[in-house]
């Protein structure tokens, strides 16, 4: 299983802070896992949609899209940061 | 030309990720008392703007990411010591419920002259401001609404590449 997080106004939008998934090779990569998380359903292709930037990261560490994937990894999705 | 600098042998780090109201007098009189050998300290405190955009601001959420913020400011923190000999570094980052004027952040660098404690201190909120998970939501008169990334913020922080 692979853990993927929501924050902020992706999180609101989603509805819900996380959720499971069944890791298989083809979900290789933080942006695979992103495009999978995309085509879930019309409320998640709507949250995590292309014309807004998404920031990722993997096990709490920024990450770009071609970070590698293993089962068992934490993924998150979250909007550029604003804190300070 | 510049002098040599001097080797300082330990950084002490400070990580404070809270929900609870601090205050900066308080904790510039504990990092001055923490910070022995240093000749300076200087430091930086991040308060909640009451206007913003032209809206005034009634109250202020900061969400984070538990884990990964500790993280990566204690990351931070570590390159800022790797880069000017300093002695001792502290940030405090609130999360949570904040209202206008109460400080949010705040940034105290200690070290054996000012120039490096000022660059650390900048240095640190300039990395914070882009790569630390905090997300700051305003209340206002026509609603909630979450605060969208600054390209000020952007470009602070791109400068520290051109100038290594």
């Amino acid at each position: 299983m692979i853990t993927v997080r929501y924050f902020a106004s992706i999180r609101e939008k989603m509805g819900k802070d996380q959720e499971q998934l069944t890791w298989s090779s083809a979900l290789i990569s933080v942006g695979a896992v992103l495009e999978y998380c995309r085509a879930m359903s019309d409320l998640h292709a709507e949250a995590l949609h292309r014309r807004q930037p998404i920031r990722t990261a993997l096990n709490q560490t920024l990450a770009s899209l071609d970070a590698k994937v293993q089962d068992g990894d934490e993924i998150a999705f979250f909007p550029p940061v604003t804190g300070g | 030309m510049d002098s040599p600098r001097p080797s300082v042998p330990h950084c002490v780090i400070e990580v404070k990720v809270q929900a609870q109201a601090f205050k900066p007098g308080e904790e510039l009189d504990r990092w001055c008392a923490l910070s022995l050998g240093a000749g300076a300290v200087a430091s930086f405190v991040g308060l909640v703007r009451d206007l913003n955009l032209g809206e005034s601001v009634s109250s202020l959420h900061l969400e984070h990411y538990p884990g990964m913020t500790e993280k990566a400011l204690a990351d931070i923190c570590q390159q800022a010591s790797a880069r000017w000999p300093i002695y001792s570094l502290c940030v405090i980052h609130r999360y949570g419920n904040l209202a206008p004027n109460e400080a949010i952040v705040m940034v105290l660098a200690g070290s054996a002259h000012r120039g490096d404690a000022f660059s650390a201190c900048e240095f640190v909120m300039d990395f914070l401001k882009t790569q630390a998970p905090f997300w700051k939501r305003e209340q206002t008169a026509t609603g909630p609404r979450w605060v969208e990334e600054r390209s000020s913020d952007l470009d602070a922080h791109a400068r520290w590449k051109s100038e290594s």
